[in-house]
This record gives C-alpha cells, sequence and structure tokens, in this order.
C-alpha cells in the first residue's frame, strides 16, 4: 500500500528526519504547546495520512490565497500547505470548468466526513444568491452541498469569517459570513484581510497533529494567534501609554514612531497576531511601517468610519441633530414662558385687597 | 375676605421669578446652609437647614414651572403641596428663622435662600400659616400703627421727658427740615434715650430735623410675616409724612428691619421712587464725624465688643461706620470672632422675637452668641438694634451672664464734647 | 447587538441623539428660568459698593468664613473631584482628539499617565464624598433620587473612562462602548436635575451677587 503519510511525503521530497523534527518544533511552538510535545507532534505527524482539503472561493478578492502562497522561499507554511491533499481549489489546481468540479465530488464522496473544508469569499444570499455563482451553482448551494459531508470548516480571511468587505454597507448583495448558513459542523475562523500566512498554516498544522479544532475564543478564532489584541503586543504602546502621538503622517511625532491613536489605528479593538507575528516573514506590519491598524480581522472592520478618525472619535453628525435640538428647546422654552407667564398673571388678577384679617382663616 | 390655602399658593406663583427658579435649579443639596445657620448649628436638627426651609416653594416652582416638573405631576409621579405641609412648614420657615442672611452669603452656587424665605412667607401668611404672635404684630401695626400698640399719647410722653433730661427741644412736623427721623416702638417703650442721644447730637451739629406725628414707626411688621400689602401701607405711611414735610432725608432707627424695610424694599413695595434719601442712624453719625460737625471727648474704658445687627450690617451695608465710630469713643473695643457681614445673627430678628411659639428655639440659638462672647473678655456689648438689644437682655440674664447691653447712637451721644454744644 | 455594532451605535448616531437632547434640555431651562423675570429694583443701589455681581461669580467658588474648618471634606472634595472632572474630560489627549472632531478645534493636553493617575484621585474622591453625603445628617436629610443617581452618572463615564484605557475587566471594544454610553447618559440629565448646576450656578451667583452688591456688600 501507498504510505500516503506526511512523514513518507516530506521524505519523498527531500526532507531529512532532522529536518522533519525542526519542523516538528517550529509547529508546536507556532501553536504555542509547551515544547515537551514536540514528540507527540513528530509522532502524529509522521503517521497522519494527508488529508483532503476542499477549498471554495466565493465573494472574494483572491488575497487570501495571495497572502499564503506568496511565501518566496521554502518554509514552514510552504510544507504544511504541501503537506495536505488540495483537491479543489479554483486558482491553484491544475483542472478547470467540468473537470474540476468532477474532482470536487469524487474528493466528497471518497473522504465523506473526513475532509477538511477551507472557504474564502463571502456568501451572497440576495436575491437567491445570484451575485456569485460557480458552474451554474450558487454560492450558497455549493457551500451547503460540500459542508454536509466535511469534518470541518476553516474561514480564511475576514470575508468568510465575518462577510468583510462585499458585507459592508449598504451590502448590495446580502453578503453573509459561512457561519451564518453552515450550523452544524466545527468552524475555525481565521480572519485577516488578508490573514497572516502561519495562521492559516498553524490551524492546519493544529489539525493535522491532532485531528481536533485549536483552542477558540468568542468568534471562533484560535487564541494562538487572535488571543491578543495588536495594542495589547504594539512595540508603540509606550507611547500610547505617554500620551505621545503622532498628529499627521510625516510629522515629527510620526518619523520619532509615535503612537498612531489619532491617526486612526485600531489597534486597541483589533484582535490579530500582526504585532508579534508580522508580515513577511516578520519583516514589518502596517504600524511598524507608519499607518495605523485598519482593524481587518474583525467583524464589520469597513464600517468603523474614517481610518483616519480614532476609533473614539464620535462620527456625528452633530449640526443637524443639535440644530433641530436647539429649535425644539426654543419652542419649548417658549411655551413655557407662555404658560409660565399666564400662570403668574392669573395669580395677580386673582389678587384681592390684604387687611389683617387676611392673616386668618 | 380670609386667608385661604388657594390665595397662599397663588401668592407664591407671583413670587416666584427668574432668581429664584434659578437658585432652585442650582441647588446640589450640599448642606453647608446649614452650618452657617444658627438655628440649625445650636439644635442639630436637619430640618432647619435653610434650604429645607422653603421646600414647598420648590416644589410649586417644579411641578408648575418647568416642562419636566409639569410632566411629572401630569404622570402622578409627584404630589403637589398640601395645606398641611404649609402648616407644618410654617414652624421651619417663622420659628427658625430671622432672615439674617448668612445662608445667601454662604452658599457656593450663590442661592439667595433669605429672598426664598421672604417670598415663601408671602405664601404662607395668606395660607393663614403665621404664627399667631406675628398676626398680632402685624394686625396692631396696621390698625393702631404700631406693633406693640404705642400709640401717639405714648410718645409724646416719651418725647416730653427727653426733651425735659436733655433741655434741648425736640421738633415735630417741621415742614422744610433737612431730615425726618423715624423711631421704632422698641426704642420708644424700651430705649427712650435713643431720642434724647439724636437731639443731642443734632444740636451739637446744627442738623435741621423733625419728627413726624403722622408717621413714627419704622418698624415694620408687614415685612417680617411677609406680605407686600400689609408692609407697603406702613411705607407708605412714612414718604406721605416725609414727602408732606418735603424733607430731604429720612432717618432709620436702631431697628434692623425698618432700615432694610424702608431703604431696600420700600420703593418697590409702593411701585416707585422715593423724593428722599434713606440713611441709617449709624451712617449719619459716621458722616456728622467725619465732616467734622460732631467732636468726641473721653472715651468708654470698658472692655466692649460690637454686634452687627443683620438688616443693618450684611443686608445693609453698613459695616464700617460703627466701627469708625467706636474708634472714637471706646478705648477697649474687640471685634467678635466673626465679624461685619459674617458676624452671627441674635436669633431675634424677621419676626421670631414677636413669635411666642418660638421662645425656646430663639434662646437655644443664641448660645452662638454666647460662644462669641466667651471668646472675648468683655463686659459690654455695643449694637444699633433695639430688637437685637432686647433678644441680647432676655437671652443674657436666662445665661446668667454678667454683660450689658448699650445703644450705639446713645454711646455716642454720651461721648459729644460738651465745649462744643451751643446753648440757645 | 456584538461589541463593534454597539460602539458604532454610541459613537454615532447615540452620540448625536444623547448631545441633541442636552442642547434642548440647555435652552429650554435657561428659557424657563429667565421667562420668570425680575422686577427692577427701584430701590436705588448703593453707589459705592465692595461688591459686583459679576465677580461674585467666580469669588463665590473660595470656602465661605469659617466654614472650610466646619465642612472640609466638602469643600476640599468638590475641588479636587471638580478639578479632576475638568481635567480628565479636557485635558486627556484621546478627549481632546474627541472635541476636535465634534467642534473643529483642539488643545494641547496633559501627559497621559498624570490623566490616570487624576483619574484614580478623582474616582476616590467622589466616593468619599458619597460617604460624607450618606453619614451627614443633614445631606442625607436634604439627599434625594436626583442627588444619588447624579452622583452615579457623574462617576460612571470616569470609571468606565479609566477601565477601558487600562483595559480592564472587559474587552477594549465593549468598555470603550460602555463609556461612551454612560457620557450619553451624562449628557442627556444634564440639564435637568441638579447636574443643571453647571450653567445655573452662574445665574443664581449673579443675582445673589446683585442684591447684595446695591447693598453694599461683597459676596
Amino acid at each position: 500500500m501507498k504510505d500516503d503519510s506526511v512523514l513518507a511525503y516530506l521524505k519523498a521530497r527531500g526532507i531529512s528526519r532532522r529536518g522533519f523534527l525542526k519542523f516538528c518544533a517550529a509547529t508546536t511552538s507556532m501553536m504555542a504547546l509547551p515544547p515537551t510535545m514536540t514528540a507527540a507532534v513528530a509522532q502524529a505527524l509522521a503517521t497522519a495520512q494527508r488529508p483532503s482539503v476542499i477549498w471554495l472561493s466565493f465573494q472574494e478578492c483572491t488575497g487570501c490565497t495571495e497572502s499564503l502562497t506568496r511565501s518566496h522561499s521554502p518554509s514552514i507554511e510552504r510544507l504544511i500547505f504541501d503537506a495536505i491533499s488540495l483537491d479543489y481549489h479554483h486558482t491553484l489546481m491544475a483542472a478547470s470548468g467540468e473537470a474540476a468540479e468532477r474532482a470536487r465530488h469524487e474528493a466528497m464522496e471518497k473522504f465523506h466526513g473526513r475532509y477538511l473544508l477551507l472557504v474564502d469569499g463571502s456568501v451572497p444570499v440576495k436575491d437567491g444568491g445570484v451575485y456569485s455563482t460557480i458552474a451554474g451553482m450558487t454560492n450558497l448551494e455549493m457551500l451547503k452541498e460540500t459542508a454536509a459531508g466535511a469534518a470541518a470548516i476553516i474561514n480564511i480571511g475576514t470575508c468568510a469569517a465575518y462577510g468583510g468587505i462585499p458585507e459592508a454597507r449598504p451590502n448590495p448583495t446580502g453578503a453573509v459570513p459561512v457561519s451564518a448558513i453552515v450550523k452544524d459542523k466545527p468552524i475555525i475562523n481565521v480572519p485577516g484581510c488578508p490573514p497572516i500566512p502561519v495562521a492559516i498554516t498553524g490551524v492546519v498544522a493544529h489539525y493535522l497533529t491532532f485531528g481536533t479544532v485549536p483552542e477558540l475564543d468568542s468568534r471562533q478564532r484560535p487564541t494562538a494567534f487572535y488571543g491578543d489584541t495588536i495594542h495589547d503586543r504594539c512595540y508603540r504602546r509606550p507611547f500610547y501609554d505617554r500620551g505621545l502621538f503622532a498628529e499627521s503622517f510625516d510629522d515629527e511625532g510620526a518619523r520619532k514612531g509615535w503612537c498612531l491613536f489619532k491617526l486612526g489605528c485600531r489597534g486597541p479593538t483589533t484582535h490579530n497576531a500582526c504585532a508579534t507575528t508580522k508580515w513577511n516573514q516578520g519583516t514589518s506590519f502596517p504600524i511598524q511601517s507608519g499607518h495605523g491598524c485598519i482593524g481587518c480581522s474583525e467583524p464589520h472592520f469597513w464600517d468603523t468610519g474614517s481610518f483616519y478618525k480614532a476609533i473614539s472619535v464620535p462620527t456625528g453628525p452633530f449640526a443637524p441633530a443639535a440644530t433641530a435640538a436647539a429649535a425644539a428647546g426654543a419652542v419649548a422654552g417658549g411655551a413655557m414662558m407662555l404658560r409660565n407667564r399666564h400662570a403668574k398673571e392669573k395669580a395677580v388678577e386673582a389678587k384681592q385687597p390684604v387687611s389683617p384679617d387676611d392673616l386668618e382663616k | 375676605m380670609s386667608a385661604s390655602f388657594e390665595r397662599g399658593v397663588d401668592a407664591i406663583r407671583q413670587a416666584i421669578d427668574a432668581p429664584i427658579a434659578s437658585y432652585f435649579a442650582s441647588c446640589v443639596h450640599c448642606g453647608l446652609c446649614a452650618d452657617a445657620c444658627l438655628f440649625y448649628t445650636e439644635t442639630g436638627d436637619p430640618r432647619y437647614t435653610p434650604i429645607n426651609k422653603v421646600e414647598p416653594m420648590k416644589r410649586i416652582w417644579r411641578q408648575e414651572f418647568t416642562l419636566l416638573g409639569r410632566i411629572t405631576r401630569l404622570l402622578g409621579l409627584v404630589q403637589p403641596v398640601t395645606d398641611e405641609e404649609l402648616a407644618e412648614w410654617s414652624r421651619l420657615t417663622y420659628d427658625a428663622c430671622s432672615m439674617c442672611g448668612r445662608c445667601s452669603l454662604v452658599c457656593p452656587v450663590g442661592n439667595d435662600i433669605t429672598y426664598m424665605i421672604r417670598k415663601f412667607r408671602e405664601g404662607l401668611s395668606l395660607a393663614g400659616h403665621a404664627p399667631p404672635g406675628v398676626i398680632d404684630a402685624t394686625r396692631r401695626t396696621i390698625e393702631l400703627g404700631s406693633p406693640m400698640g404705642v400709640k401717639l399719647q405714648t410718645l409724646m410722653a416719651q418725647i416730653k421727658r427727653q426733651e425735659a433730661e436733655t433741655g434741648l427741644e425736640i421738633p415735630l412736623d417741621k415742614v422744610g427740615a433737612d431730615y425726618l427721623a423715624l423711631l421704632s416702638s422698641m426704642e420708644i417703650v424700651n430705649y427712650p434715650e435713643y431720642l434724647g442721644a439724636l437731639a443731642r447730637v443734632f444740636h451739637q451739629a446744627g442738623v435741621s430735623w423733625t419728627l413726624s406725628t403722622d408717621a413714627y414707626e419704622a418698624t415694620n411688621s408687614g415685612i417680617q410675616i411677609g406680605q407686600s400689602d400689609l408692609a407697603a401701607k406702613v411705607v407708605q405711611r412714612i414718604v406721605d409724612a416725609a414727602e408732606k414735610l418735603g424733607v430731604k432725608t429720612v432717618i432709620s432707627p436702631e431697628c434692623g428691619h425698618a432700615f432694610m424695610a424702608l431703604r431696600f424694599e420700600g420703593p418697590n413695595l409702593i411701585g416707585r421712587r422715593y423724593k428722599f434719601d434713606v440713611v441709617h442712624i449709624l451712617e449719619l453719625l459716621d458722616q456728622l464725624r467725619a465732616d467734622g460737625r460732631i467732636r468726641f471727648k473721653g472715651r468708654d474704658p470698658r472692655p466692649l465688643t460690637y454686634h452687627d445687627p443683620c438688616q443693618i450690617a450684611r443686608r445693609g451695608g453698613v459695616i464700617d461706620p460703627p466701627r469708625r465710630l467706636l474708634g472714637e469713643i471706646a478705648e477697649n473695643f474687640q471685634e467678635m470672632h466673626e465679624t461685619g457681614k459674617w458676624n452671627w445673627c441674635c436669633g431675634g430678628g424677621g419676626g421670631v422675637s414677636a413669635n411666642d411659639r418660638a421662645e425656646e428655639l430663639k434662646l437655644k440659638s443664641f448660645k452662638v452668641k454666647k460662644r462669641q462672647l466667651d471668646e472675648l473678655e468683655v463686659t459690654t456689648v455695643v449694637t444699633s438694634c433695639a430688637n437685637c438689644r432686647i433678644t441680647f437682655e432676655e437671652a443674657l440674664e436666662h445665661y446668667n451672664m454678667p454683660v450689658e447691653v448699650i445703644g450705639l447712637a446713645e454711646m455716642v451721644a454720651d461721648h459729644l464734647d460738651a465745649e462744643e454744644v451751643n446753648n440757645d | 447587538m456584538s461589541d463593534v455594532e454597539f460602539l458604532m451605535w454610541v459613537r454615532g448616531p447615540g452620540l448625536v441623539m444623547a448631545f441633541a437632547i442636552f442642547v434642548f434640555g440647555l435652552i429650554l431651562r435657561l428659557i424657563e428660568v429667565y421667562s420668570l423675570g425680575h422686577k427692577p429694583d427701584l430701590a436705588p443701589a448703593r453707589e459705592v459698593t465692595p461688591g459686583s455681581p459679576w465677580r461674585t461669580m467666580f469669588t463665590r467658588s473660595a470656602p465661605a468664613d469659617g466654614l472650610l474648618k466646619k465642612a472640609p471634606v466638602l469643600y476640599i472634595g468638590g475641588y479636587i473631584f471638580h478639578l479632576g472632572l475638568f481635567i480628565t474630560f479636557f485635558l486627556f489627549i484621546p478627549h481632546i482628539e474627541f472635541l476636535r472632531n465634534a467642534i473643529g478645534i483642539g488643545w494641547p493636553g496633559l501627559p497621559t499617565p498624570v490623566v490616570d493617575f487624576v483619574a484614580v484621585i478623582t474616582l476616590l474622591t467622589l466616593v468619599l464624598t458619597l460617604t460624607v453625603r450618606i453619614a451627614d445628617p443633614v445631606k442625607r436629610f436634604l439627599s434625594n433620587a436626583d442627588d444619588y443617581v447624579g452622583w452615579t452618572l457623574t462617576f460612571l463615564p470616569v470609571l468606565t473612562g479609566w477601565m477601558a484605557y487600562h483595559h480592564f475587566m472587559l474587552p477594549y471594544t465593549w468598555m470603550l462602548a460602555i463609556h461612551i454610553f454612560t457620557v450619553m447618559l451624562l449628557l442627556i440629565a444634564l440639564p435637568f436635575g441638579k447636574l443643571g448646576h453647571f450653567f445655573t450656578l452662574f445665574i443664581s451667583r449673579w443675582y445673589n451677587g446683585n442684591n447684595f452688591a446695591r447693598k453694599g456688600v461683597a459676596s
């Protein structure tokens, strides 16, 4: 029997056992597991069968796939990615058209109940879901059909996890997250616009190792990557604490690397690993480059007002309502003025001349 | 016609104005007014907190003159003020308040609680809830011309006595005199030396003055009971007499509320300005001193202090003149710890001394003055209000304190330089 | 409603509504008060007087003769928490940013740790003044729902703001949204009850100062 285990696969690609163990150690630490677990990870990966993965792309920009595949040198991510059996992916698979759809159905049958379903892009539901179709099938139908036999669903990117950009006001296509459609399967959200590559592969690695979903927070995000906010781990935090803020891009504060809160940074309200893991193999992340975080891994991030206004400032507008209220106050005041004057006048009219007798009942 | 709840509430409605609304809107219930009020500090009873004394008026303001208040009243969330409540409040607003004005000076948000007490009494009096003693005093003021029932013949007898004692003439009804002097019943009955003192001072200074047989009573019980129409009658009497005689200035006697009534409330009560000025006797004495028209000889050796009558000092602005005068005629003048506009009330003003119901409370509140005197080593208290004098005398006796009380005008007269006196 | 949606609501339509009610109440109260009128005083004012209504508007903040010793917590605690409220609201940089976005002008702020410290002092002082209000017989006797609700609505924004800054207890998005919500509640209540003293006290001090000044007394 062909050994389709991960270890065999890696060996076939020239990865030595030593290299494999290094990879396991790295995976262990990446998943925030104690180092003693390395042996267990190695054992599990050595014997694990390469799982079938179906990747569905709905209303998306392909940025999530790009993020994952743009690693420009062999890396852990690359390895993980290669360790799975990617049986269906619009951009990456060789087949197309009917052949591609056949491949999807074959995988669904052969590995029924055991394949991983990865989804990127939101699902439009308005007008019967006609705003995004593949092979004549709406995203909605395809999702329901494919989710039925999946072991677990991983939502890649904010669109699949929370609706993302298509869901932003006014949401013309009725875009919804995957979790709004699929209610009966384990779901892992890996949000980000796009997500950090290692967040994706870390979840897959966990599943490969343990066959279970990793520890998730209340938004079904793996706490290993989304447990802290950018603000909690930001290297510019001391400047926030001291009240030193950049006032505009490229001003003195900006050049000194001060906090970008006033320029709209969503760090405090955004859960992601950008401040620690960073991007492009740890090169940098938006704040380090001098631009505030836009909160792309959070729901409704596109609808939180201007990215260049702090998250705590009012969006207003105040003038119209305040003017109307002032007018209303003047009207109510005017009514009270008339009423008050009338009451006093009435009291004066009712006044009788007073003599000492009037002091007693 | 008689008093009634409706008349009382109408009077309150009429009295509520923008200042009162701003006061009630601003009160933050800090309770500092209580710490400034002798009726609270000497009893520890929180009901005597000044702002609490006008609470029914606040409810009327809120329920009738504010939108939110009207809505809560409509929804039945608040109860309107009742006649029983007005009766209950009479004991706070009359018995436990002399309208001394300390609370108004102390309030951090600037509430003039004294003003509100004065206006609230307009309602309480017409609702029939003024204290019986004060009602009687007012009745006597209007019907007999004096709260103590002092008639013209009593005054004439005192005039004769003072003329005999001083050897000077006391002019009556002199048309074209510069000054019209008024008296208070308390002075006529208890301290008639005041009249003699006036005669002596004006004789030396060459002041042209007169009394009027039409209007000799300055005490205004209408102010104390808080009924503007009756108060206006008393003022009108004086105004008519003064303008008939064509005097330039009317002198308010050594009586606190008389000065307040004539100088500050009077024109508003009768609805027009006077054709004459009003001064307190102390202001005139000080002016005569400054002009050199009276000179002094000898100084009173007794260790003494000065009690500022509330309506004259804090509420009338006559604070420095008595001190300048005492500076000339006293050797050992010691200021009380709280002095001038901050001095404590004697507890007898504002109708309290006419209110038999409040006798015990008045004596209790005097303990603050006792404390002030105990801090000093004086044998004598000088003051310039006959009501304060009688309050002091009664209380000092009650507390067994060997301190005597004298009037400042009389003391000034006693120290006139006799050689300067021109004998006719 | 999710945390982000609540935050977007409070900083958007929520604040707009609260501010509108505040403006409505302010104008209503001003007209309610002034419409009752004030009869001109026919008695001549003293020509020379040490008093002035405009001065009283400010000098009345100073302790009255002898009362600082009698009521130290009230005066000193009062100064501290009022000053603290002013500093935490007007001199904290994110708040200045808030106002700059709302009214178009900003100004320099204090270093954040200083404001943090002031906020804690303010909270402690507010608790102290509440304790005194409950313990002192006069204040307890006078106090009603208006006083206790007013205290709570003043206390909560400082508390929740402090918690939000420190990411204390609840996740930041919730804490920030709750903080802005408590400010909404404060704005709505501000013109109507005793809290309205923030603007009516200038009116009452003026009338009081004027009355005393005409009589020749500085108040």
